[in-house]
């Protein structure tokens, strides 16, 4: 059954201030814009839900008008700073005691006045709605606890990437990520509350309640309050922690002597579940009794939830409910359950934001005429709070930390986000190389990376708005918000999902922007740009001198050459802020010689030989020497060829990467002086799409609808990754149905020894895909 | 039921000298069977030996042994016919715990001078083996208890002709007024779920004879109500808490699908009177000092119960079964439980599944090693 009991705030012990200071602005933020309220009162926590819009300060690039174009300068476009509203959604997690000091805060600080309902969900709603009402004066407009719960589901595992996870406990890493599916139907969800509800959900509006048990979270409390005179669920799960279940249980070892070998039970197995209580003339210890019930539950549970799945022939099956919120202890043992029940078949699968998938659902629920639904969102790392930690047991500290807000924020996405059409196997595609979260020797290197960086990240923040005093004062927030970050992921390095470098660089890009750092780059972009256009044409000039087999060469070479421009890099912004002088030429002297630590070229220039590609898709990275004096020109040699090109650029802003209102600019004005350019964008031979993403780095399976379909309708068959963090730190393994092309050049020493390479080490990785896979792989080398 | 083979087996004559015994040790029981030959000619009047004289005399003459042993006389099968002899077949049973008492009276009694094989089955064959040895110079011929268990019940099934119906089952389980037991003919019983409650359960598929697979077990079993019901209400035994269970109330326990939503949850078509959590009402501190000893035995029961019943059903449905035959010292005198499983299979799944029960509910197994003996499979 679902949570159909939420026990009364005063029977679960809780003894709080409700006087509390709020540090408000902190957890309520934006609510002056708020409007659509949804609120879930569980039984110890509530969940408040709103959407609001926020203002920031976003970097638009504009060309000079032609006309006046000799009188600007140098200059090809200008900068200007905007302000553009977007689309938040907040979730904040706080004790009920709260309750009535967070409804005033709410109520003082509401400015819009269209709001004037407010939706409800959870056993408590009916509690406080008499509360609420008065407090806000907005009407209560109760909605079914399982209908928000499943759309609250739905939302999570389609727009947030690892969102689910497996429990291991005692694995490196407790907490696996699993990669977000293209399809997340169908699924079971076993809802654990007071009693158990099995839900089968085959689509977005289509579930249906297939079962449940009696047997769930209300019967350890009750039981166990019965058995051990202990009165609160967590101190319950604590002593149930500390327990030997050996001595209350009837173990297979206490009837056979050993275990049952023609049935294949082991000795350890439980045969009676408090068999020895009904024996044993003793006293049991608390401890004990408590960790037989657990294991009792959980195994019941377990075994349930197997038959259901295997009945309906499901694979997937999520827990959620109180009962296992963010507790090991109980995630431990369903997954034991889990486990052994289905031989290792079917995995238990938990969820990040468990707790706020009725809130959210609520909301959506109010939300409708707004289409949610038809706009991808993503987790706002900057506003998030993350996932708690949990382990090994629950101490104290993160007790009292559950006992204050917990924060959810996700941002909505320009249009609904798809995967690559050409991906070889999207539900296996995992973006990252390194999980940091697996690899603590890797996650200690670039946590370290990032801070050391910190101040370098702060001064150019700093100076890219000169004209800004309190400049300094906003860039000092942020430094003091990433390093919180930073630390955080310290200790927890699962709080966002999977550690990676791609979300290190991305948590920072939030925390600028949380600031109004919006593009820092901005103006080193600009300069860059306007300069190494200037040699556009002598570098043209001198590649269509050369033979063709040496212009193929030279070609890539220029395209790795450029890729050593790159801010984002520690070892050459050290470089670049020293020696501006540090030219195109001179990359090119410090790549590595061929062989390179991967090669494959010789493989790429015999394809060159053979017939052209119908269509290149190119993902580019920096900008400056990157773009014009390398990509262009190897563009340029690709639609000689006859091959169709589609350049991929990031939608906002990151680093110094070049973003699509740039790259529209610098291609116009590319044409001008090259007619091969200009008849490609005339033919619409070339064209110029947005990635999706403001990242670094590329997640393959979260780009713009527009870019998938013109991959599709192109027939693209030839795709080009170019650059460490889209190429190495992410889709290093990345299998494509279609020809790749893998460039970089490793710019970080750390990353170079790793990969038994040194600085300036190049990458050149040219896939073919293998007809089959199979037999490839036994083809030695 | 069907079963030819079986009874045609025991028909022909063997020469397996006296005493005939069928043991199952489980967890919690030791069940006994023994053939009383009531075909005794002058002649092995004479030749028997003064021991195994004492021991029929003891076990015939006696309903109770020491202090927990107990003969089943209501379960007695008389002039049976096994192995061309003809006899009466008795049912005894004692608390594992006090196997040592009996094992010192094997020894007291001089068993083993009789060089008997002993059939066993259970857990405790193997755990004990030692100590037949030991304490008794006797030795064990150990079976599996699954084995044990199907044979046995197919065989009772096919010799009990007059009395009571071996099997029988509830009809109109949904409806308290009208619910009686009613004689049931197994005919064609495969395929059919088979359901042991002992201290656990184990739950088969059998689809002939010698075709079974166990389809899963669950520790909440028989084991689980008294150990519990010890802890709860400070009981000692089955009978005791069975007997407070039948006089408490579980609604004060359990929360109910009504507690919630003051009625059916009928966007999920739950009827009020479902339970939604299993003790959920104990998890207040005012309701828990509000129930009685009784309350929390009789909720405990209905827990179990429902439990395995709900798991029987999970199993019938993904194994493509209707008939679920309900076996198990938990069901000895526990109408209340059988009750519930027949209205439970019957309600769930809007009359598909038939929940059948049977008189020698706990001894298939020590029958089934019975037989073993008798005819080595």
């Amino acid at each position: 059954m679902a949570e159909f009991v939420r026990v009364d705030s005063s029977t679960s012990g809780h003894t709080m201030d409700k006087s509390i200071t709020l540090p408000p602005d902190e957890i309520f933020r934006n609510l002056e814009n708020a409007k659509r309220f949804a609120i879930d009162i569980g039984g110890s926590l509530t969940k408040l839900a709103y959407y609001s819009t926020v203002q920031h300060k976003v970097a638009k690039v504009r060309s000079f008008d032609h006309t006046t174009k000799e009188a600007t300068g140098d200059n090809l476009y200008e900068i200007s700073v905007q302000e553009e509203v977007t689309a938040r959604l907040h979730f904040i997690k706080f004790e009920n005691a709260y309750i009535e000091t967070c409804l005033d805060f709410v109520k003082d600080h509401l400015v819009n006045t269209e709001t004037k309902v407010i939706k409800a969900t959870g056993g408590g709603a009916h509690k406080f709605k008499e509360l609420i009402e008065r407090k806000l004066g907005l009407k209560v407009d109760k909605e079914d606890e399982m209908t928000c719960l499943i759309k609250g589901c739905n939302f999570v595992l389609r727009n947030i990437p690892h969102e689910a996870f497996v429990y291991a406990k005692h694995a490196d890493s407790e907490f696996r990520f699993q990669t977000t599916q293209p399809d997340i139907f169908p699924y079971l969800l076993v809802n654990i509350g007071s009693g158990v509800s099995i839900v089968k959900v085959e689509s977005e509006d289509k579930f249906e309640r297939i079962g449940g048990s009696s047997i769930g979270g209300g019967t350890f409390w009750g039981l166990g309050a019965l058995l051990t005179k202990t009165k609160r669920f967590d101190e319950l799960l604590q002593l149930a922690s500390k327990g030997q279940h050996t001595s209350v249980d009837m173990l297979v070892k206490d009837i056979y002597g050993g275990s049952y070998g023609s049935l294949g039970l082991t000795g350890d197995l439980i045969a009676s579940s408090f068999g020895k209580s009904a024996t044993a003339d003793k006293e049991f210890s608390k401890e004990d009794m408590a960790k037989s019930l657990l294991h009792m539950i959980s195994n019941d549970i377990g075994q349930l939830a197997c038959l259901y799945a295997k009945l309906h022939n499901l694979s997937r099956v999520y827990f959620g409910g109180f009962f296992i919120r963010g507790h090991p202890v109980t995630m431990h043992t369903i997954t034991y359950s889990i486990n052994f029940f289905t031989k290792g078949e079917v995995q238990a699968l938990f969820l990040r934001h468990e707790g706020y998938l009725g809130a959210i659902g609520a909301f959506l629920k109010g939300a409708e005429e707004d289409n949610p639904n038809q706009y991808s969102w993503g987790e706002n790392y900057a506003g998030s709070s993350g996932l708690m930690s949990v382990s090994p047991d629950m101490n104290p500290m993160q007790r009292a930390r559950s006992g204050t807000f917990d924060m959810l924020e996700m941002d909505r996405l320009e249009g609904k986000l798809v995967n690559l059409p050409l991906l070889q196997d999207a539900s296996s595609y995992i973006p990252d190389t390194v999980d940091l979260t697996e690899d603590a020797h890797a996650r200690e290197y670039w946590l370290y990376c990032f801070e050391e960086a910190l101040d370098g990240v702060v001064k150019r923040a700093v100076a890219s708005q000169p004209d800004m005093p309190e400049a300094a004062e906003r860039a000092e927030k942020f430094r003091q918000k990433y390093r919180h970050k930073l630390q955080t992921l310290r200790h927890q390095p699962f709080a966002y999902g999977s550690l990676t470098v791609r979300s290190l660089l991305d948590t920072r890009e939030h925390c600028l922007n949380e600031f109004n750092f919006p593009d820092p780059y901005s103006k080193i972009k600009q300069r860059e740009n306007d300069m190494a256009l200037k040699y556009y044409q002598k570098a043209v000039k001198c590649l269509d001198e050369l033979s063709w087999e040496e212009r193929q060469y030279a070609l890539v070479r220029g395209v790795l050459a450029g890729n050593v421009f790159d801010w984002g890099a520690k070892a050459v912004s050290d470089v670049l802020e020293s020696d501006p002088e540090f030219g195109f030429e001179q990359a090119k002297r410090q790549l590595e010689e061929r062989p390179w630590l991967v090669d494959s070229y010789d493989q790429w220039f015999e394809r060159l030989k053979g017939p052209p590609h119908k269509c290149a898709m190119f993902f580019v990275d920096n900008s400056g020497v990157d773009i014009i004096l390398g990509v262009m020109p190897f563009v340029r040699e690709l639609l000689s060829r006859g091959t169709e090109v589609v350049l991929a650029s990031n939608s906002g802003p990151a680093l110094n990467d070049v973003t699509n209102g740039e790259l529209q600019i610098l291609t116009e004005s590319i044409a001008a002086m090259d007619p091969v350019i200009q008849a490609g964008l005339r033919e619409d031979r070339l064209t110029l799409v947005q990635s999706g993403s403001s990242s670094p780095c590329l997640d393959l399976s979260r780009l713009d609808k527009v870019l998938a379909m013109v991959v599709r309708e192109r027939k693209t068959d030839l795709v080009i990754i170019e650059g460490m963090g889209r190429a190495i730190h992410t889709n290093y393994y990345a299998m494509l149905r279609c020809e790749s092309l893998k460039m970089a050049v490793i710019k970080n020493s750390w990353l170079a020894d790793r990969l038994g390479g040194k600085l300036f080490s190049v990458v050149f990785k040219y896939e073919v895909p293998a007809p089959s896979q199979h037999s490839a792989a036994l083809t030695p080398s | 039921m069907y079963l030819n083979v079986e009874k045609r087996k025991t028909q022909e004559k063997c020469d397996i000298t006296f005493p005939w015994f069928g043991m199952d040790i489980g967890g919690t029981l030791v069940k006994l069977v023994y053939f009383e030959p009531k075909d005794i000619t002058a002649e092995e009047e004479q030749e028997e030996v003064e021991n195994l004289k004492s021991i029929r005399r003891y076990l015939t003459s006696n309903t109770a042994y020491g202090k927990t042993g107990i003969r089943d006389v209501h379960l007695e099968l008389q002039d049976l016919t096994l192995c061309g002899r003809t006899g009466n077949l008795h049912f005894i049973r004692f608390p594992t715990h006090d196997l040592p008492a009996f094992l010192q009276m094997g020894r007291n009694k001089h068993f083993s001078s009789l060089h008997t094989t002993l059939c066993a089955t259970g857990g405790g064959a193997y755990k004990f083996e030692a100590d037949f040895r030991t304490m008794a110079d006797l030795q064990l011929h150990k079976l599996d208890e699954l084995d044990c268990l199907i044979r046995g019940v197919l065989y009772i099934d096919s010799v009990v002709s007059s009395g009571p119906s071996e099997c029988y089952y509830f009809e109109n389980p949904t409806d308290p007024d009208r619910c009686i037991q009613r004689p049931y003919t197994l005919e064609n019983p495969y395929p059919l779920l088979l359901v042991n409650i002992g201290s656990g359960v184990s739950i088969l598929a059998v689809y002939s004879e010698s075709n079974y697979k166990r389809v899963t077990g669950t520790s909440l079993g028989g084991g689980t109500f008294l150990g519990l019901c010890c802890l709860l209400t400070g009981c000692s035994t089955f009978e005791e808490a069975l007997e407070m269970a039948s006089q408490g109330e579980s609604t004060r326990v359990d929360k109910l699908v009504r507690d919630i939503y003051g009625g059916d949850y009928e966007r999920f078509g739950l009827p009020g009177w479902a339970v939604a959590s299993s003790f959920g009402n104990m998890m207040s501190k005012d309701k828990r000092e509000s129930v009685s000893k009784e309350d929390l035995a009789r909720a405990t029961l209905v827990t179990i119960t429902n439990n395995i019943g709900s798991i029987t059903r999970m199993c019938a449905l993904n194994e493509n079964i209707e008939r679920v035959v309900f076996v198990g010292n938990f069901l000895r005198v526990n109408t209340l439980s059988m009750k519930l499983l027949a209205y439970a299979m019957d309600y769930w799944s809007k009359g598909q599944l038939k929940a059948l029960f049977l008189q020698h509910e706990g001894y298939f197994g020590a029958v089934g090693a019975l037989l073993e003996l008798l005819h080595p499979s």
